[in-house]
């Protein structure tokens, strides 16, 4: 084998079945790169030892005959997902030195079908951010960069450190986790399929809660394929988290037939936001070009409360985390500064273990929630949500699936936004609104910027349509062929 | 007629409002599966659910569902089919999530109304606002450590409900009869055990006054007040407080005071918090709790009997005294000991319970109850045994005793322990029933009174319970009352 | 609506997040910019429109009331800052 770290998902998990390559070789390459890659900082953790005991373990099940699809690969775990007796902080300070007694749903899922972990990946404290440079553990670099440029870009966030991996060749995939757009926006930026199911389909518990009632787990892949096998391996109904949904998990990589025809494919008029750079736009016409051409039909929808879908989000999800955020106080684990009574403590503790970032969110959340405001901004918000939930619903009467960008521009460089919170807030323009809906959505790569950057395309699938939805991301990512890979600059 | 308060300035009169905290019979706690046994060790009885240990997730147990909606329906509530969890949002170290899940808006159980009985022989109606099930806190312990507080989460997570009443009491003697009455109603519906020295009842007693039909004053709130008596303590001493502070010229702060057992006051809370703004908004981790009114109905259907239904039962159909019905359905543990006895004795004596039901609760309310609160006992430390007692009662039924031997039977077996019968026996106190030796007795007492007997025949009838008091002193008080009169009474008419 | 330095030093407070003055001034702008800007939110018509609680179109699923977690308490423990005695320890708490 020539370079084991180049292989995508599906194509590692064959040559694992045939036994043309190990676990333990797979790993091996990958944890190599890994330690080649660190200027990256797309790991905050490498647990090598514990993954070459998975591999190893993960081939005596090849040799038995029980392998499944995630049987022996190499992926990182978003610092987000609860690892037993592994660092799982949300990269925060406020966790500092957590390691939790329980594991996850979703990666005791992989574990159980024989995934190999290589460690957690960074990402934007408690998944607050769009450029994962709200990390505690430092920003993450982005391996793409300008034609001609040495300057960083950033990897998107706040699932960042996955984006970067996965596109690096360091992990052969990674999980995410998207509550506004945290795993298409970053996909979009780093020339990667990421997928966001729909809420419900993946168990929360064990997840370190930003917004409740957004956040979903999901997963970072070099292809629409690599994205099948691992959604089918993480999904599934969780009683122990009593907004998981009791519906069978199909199997997702069966659906991918590449029959689209007669599929009728919405596009929203309201997508087509003020400022949006013509290459943007240019690719969204491109990729309804393709889909045409592949047999579906073109409809034209409106998602009329588009516009507010971003203030309604920037309301919600910080209301959501300042309360879930309130159990870092210092009593039960992670930092403790001391103070001279309990709420200084509690005080003293949350000032210096949460970032500017998340401060900002929980003020605002405190703030939206507090008596005399509750009405005039979360309950306002709650309505508006369901307008946009409505909106998707009859535009779903007219259409299958929705086309739209990811994200409204490029990776940009490192440091360029970060003092300026709103715009920032406006890389999810796009993602939002099917969070806001519960709705699943994919973001495939499908071509490249003037600068040489990866652009993204987004479908938005119904609810639980996932096998729809990927199938129509198959097409799409056919279609675009997206071959490019970042140069390699790191690690010389 | 609302009861006034005099005060130098004129009259008051008080508004009274209790927010009552029972804790949930179930095994497992609201949201978490861990135990909720009372008295374990520290933090043993703690998950990493209910320690909210970062991703962990709430799911909702549906015994506490059930039970809530049972107590719902003890109490005559409406019962919402619907209902919604909310956060209420306070930085405390008992609470780990930051948040108390409760009920806001939308509660399980709506409006309704409960009868409290007076002193004065008068009924009351007092509104109950609302059920909403809530988790419980952890227990913070303040005096283990000089510097530190200890805090122990086996109660975290525990079911609550909170029951809150509509400000409708306006004296002590009302607050502790509604208090009492929920007590009772709890305990018959087996939602909560009703046990105040646990906490597993507490109150929240709101109180202020104003001058007659004028508006609402400020009120305060004394937390958790775990005794019958410490309600009436509070409400009294706030009354008073508060009278005297507004008639001082001063103004009743809107606050959160505590009880003092040692002098029976209520103090503020030194920690005095800003402004308490919860921040309530539904929770995200939990759906909508909704059910069907056939899972209503199927509850409502296997309800256990409560003590007004009871009571009515007791007198319809056993012929108990309403005062001796009362006595005993106040009590759970007293009605059932009650209805435990009865069975027994129409067991042993093969009378209908029509017939029984009298002798029975006329014996507990009189004779045990006397028994047990000169021994300082409750009910369930009662030393004499159902088996013992309904014996003793059925000596009485079949005449081989007579009620006044059975008081002298019973001492006997509280101190001896020993059963009835053997008591009889050793004693000698089988009740002469034998005509033939009784009338012979009567014979002779009649001719060694002769004088007696003339003046009874010349209209002193009084006279009858001086031959009575004869037989009876020759045969130690054992013949048996009903045959001496059918032998004596044709006997002395001539 | 805005707020000013005393509504942030509030919510800070209620937050539980130590703001010292400097950053205090700084706040205020930031969170004015966020309110600011979803104030255009009052635009939209909500009447008559039931606000959202879940997005999943389930009901509260129930579980069975029986014991079978917790008993560990040198897990729960395990990652406390301070525990004595089997207690979770924090600064003094005067009533
Ligand atoms: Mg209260
Ligand atoms: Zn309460």
């Amino acid at each position: 084998m020539t370079d084991l770290t180049k292989l995508t998902l599906s194509e590692a998990r064959d040559a694992l079945h045939k036994g043309d390559i190990s676990s333990v070789e797979i790993t091996q390459a990958h944890i190599s790169a890994i330690n080649e890659a660190k200027e990256l900082n797309c790991f905050i953790e490498v647990t090598s030892d514990k993954a070459m005991d998975m591999a190893k373990a993960a081939d005596e099940t090849i040799k038995s005959g029980n392998a499944k699809g995630m049987t022996g690969i190499p992926i990182g775990m978003k610092d987000l997902y609860c690892t037993k007796g592994v660092h799982s902080q949300t990269c925060s300070h406020i966790l500092d030195g957590f390691k939790p007694e329980y594991e996850s749903t979703v990666s005791q899922n992989l574990w159980d079908d024989g995934a190999v972990m290589l460690g957690k990946t960074n990402m934007d404290e408690f998944a607050m951010g769009s450029s994962n440079e709200n990390s505690y553990y430092g920003p993450v670099k982005n391996p793409w960069r300008a034609k001609g440029s040495d300057k960083n870009t950033v990897p998107g966030g706040s699932s960042g450190g996955s984006s970067a991996a996965v596109a690096a060749d360091i992990a052969i995939a990674t999980t995410g986790t998207d509550t506004g757009g945290s795993i298409r926006q970053p996909a979009s930026f780093t020339g990667l399929v990421g997928l966001k199911p729909t809420y419900g389909r993946c168990s929360r518990w064990g997840m370190i809660a930003f917004a409740s009632s957004l956040d979903q787990a999901g997963t970072l892949t070099k292809t629409v394929r690599d994205a099948a096998i691992m959604m089918e391996s993480m999904a599934g109904y969780d009683p122990k988290d009593s907004t998981s949904t009791n519906i069978a998990v199909p199997n997702y990589e069966a659906a991918l037939n590449g029959d689209i025809r007669g599929l009728k494919v919405g596009i929203p008029s309201e997508y087509r936001v003020d400022g949006m750079p013509e290459e943007i736009e240019n690719l969204w016409k491109q990729g309804k070009e393709w889909l045409k051409s592949a047999g579906a039909e073109i409809v034209d929808i409106s998602l009329p409360h588009t516009k507010y879908a971003l203030p309604t989000y920037y309301i919600v999800a910080p209301a959501e985390c300042s309360s879930n955020l309130a159990r870092y106080d210092g009593v039960k684990y992670g930092l403790r500064v001391t103070g001279d009574s309990l709420d200084d403590m509690y005080k003293k503790t949350r000032a210096a273990g949460f970032g500017d970032e998340v401060k900002r969110r929980i003020l605002i959340g405190t703030y939206v929630l507090s008596a005399g405001y509750y009405d005039a901004y979360y309950l306002k918000a709650q309505k508006i949500r369901t307008l946009i939930a409505n909106d998707f619903k009859t535009a779903y009467q007219k259409c299958d699936v929705i086309l739209t960008p990811t994200a409204p521009s490029a990776a940009f460089n490192l440091g360029e936004k970060v003092s300026d919170p709103l715009a920032m807030y406006l890389n999810d323009v796009f993602t939002v609104p099917a969070s806001l809906a519960g709705l699943p959505g994919i973001s495939v790569p499908a071509g490249l910027s003037a600068e040489g950057l990866p652009l993204g395309l987004q479908l938005i699938g119904q609810a639980f349509g996932e096998e729809q939805l990927l199938n129509v991301a198959d097409v799409l990512e056919g279609a675009a062929s997206f071959n490019y890979k970042p140069t390699k600059w790191w690690g010389e | 007629m609302t009861k006034l308060y005099p005060g130098a300035t004129g009259d008051w009169e008080a508004v009274i409002g209790l927010e009552i905290h029972a804790q949930v019979i179930s095994e497992a706690k609201l949201f978490s599966s861990s135990a909720t046994t009372f008295g374990a060790e520290p933090n043993t009885q703690v998950s990493f659910v209910c320690s909210a240990q970062p991703g962990m997730l709430p799911v909702i147990n549906e015994e506490c569902v059930r039970q809530a909606v049972r107590t719902g329906l003890a109490m005559g509530c409406e019962i919402n089919l619907r209902s919604i969890f909310d956060r209420k949002n306070y930085f405390y170290a008992d609470l780990p999530q930051g948040y108390q899940i409760s009920q806001f808006k939308d509660p399980i159980v709506g409006e309704g109304e409960i009868a409290i009985e007076l002193s004065d022989g008068s009924t009351k109606i007092i509104g109950v606002e609302r059920l909403h099930l809530e988790q419980d806190a952890g227990k913070s312990m303040h005096d283990q450590h000089p510097t530190m507080t200890y805090v122990d989460l086996n109660r975290s997570g525990v079911a609550l409900m909170e029951i809150v009443s509509k400000p409708d009491m306006s004296t002590p003697e009302e607050a502790a009869e509604y208090f009492k009455k929920i007590r009772s109603l709890v305990r018959y519906a087996r939602t909560c055990d009703g046990n105040m020295d646990q906490g597993s009842m507490r109150a929240d007693v709101n109180v202020s006054v104003r001058r007659p039909g004028e508006e609402l004053g400020t009120r305060t709130e004394t937390k958790n007040v775990n005794s019958i008596r410490y309600v009436m303590q509070v409400v009294e001493s706030e009354i008073r407080r508060q009278i005297d502070l507004i008639e001082d010229g001063g103004t009743v702060d809107q606050e959160t005071r505590l009880f003092e057992v040692a002098t029976g006051t209520t103090r503020t809370m030194r920690s005095k918090e800003e402004a308490h703004d919860y921040r309530y908004f539904p929770d995200p981790d939990l759906l909508p709790l909704e059910f069907s009114q056939e899972f209503v109905d199927e509850l409502a259907a296997e309800m256990p009997e409560l003590a007004d239904a009871k009571k009515e039962r007791f007198i319809a159909d056993l012929h108990i005294t309403p005062y001796n019905a009362s006595v005993l359905v106040a009590e759970k543990e007293n009605a059932d000991y009650f209805e435990t006895l009865l069975a027994v004795t129409v067991d042993k004596t093969g009378k209908p319970v029509s017939e029984l039901g009298k002798l029975v609760s006329n014996w507990i309310t009189s004779d045990l109850f006397g028994a047990l609160k000169k021994l300082g006992k409750t009910i369930s430390e009662n030393p004499v045994s159902v088996e013992n007692a309904a014996e003793l009662l059925n000596l009485q039924v079949e005449g081989t005793i007579s009620g006044r031997i059975a008081k002298e039977v019973f001492e006997n077996m509280l101190e001896s322990g020993k059963s009835p019968e053997t008591i009889v026996d050793e004693k000698g106190l089988k009740q002469v029933s034998d005509t033939g030796a009784i009338e012979a007795m009567i014979d002779e007492i009649l001719s060694v009174n002769a004088d007696k007997v003339e003046e009874y025949r010349g209209g002193k009838d009084k006279l009858y319970g001086f031959f009575v008091g004869q037989v009876m002193k020759q045969t130690g008080g054992k013949a048996n009352p009903q045959v001496v009169n059918q032998l004596l009474k044709p006997k002395l008419d001539g | 609506m805005s707020v000013d330095k005393e509504t942030v030093a509030k919510i800070a407070n209620l937050a539980r997040i130590e703001v010292s003055e400097d950053e205090l001034e700084s706040t205020v702008g930031e969170l004015n910019n966020i309110l600011d800007w979803v104030e255009q939110l009052s635009e939209v018509d909500t009447d008559g429109v039931e606000a959202m609680t879940s997005v999943v179109d389930a009901s509260l699923p129930r579980r069975e009331d029986k014991v079978t977690d917790g008993g560990y308490r040198d897990q729960v423990l395990k990652n406390a800052p301070q525990s004595e005695h089997g207690f979770f320890a924090v600064p003094k708490v005067i009533e």
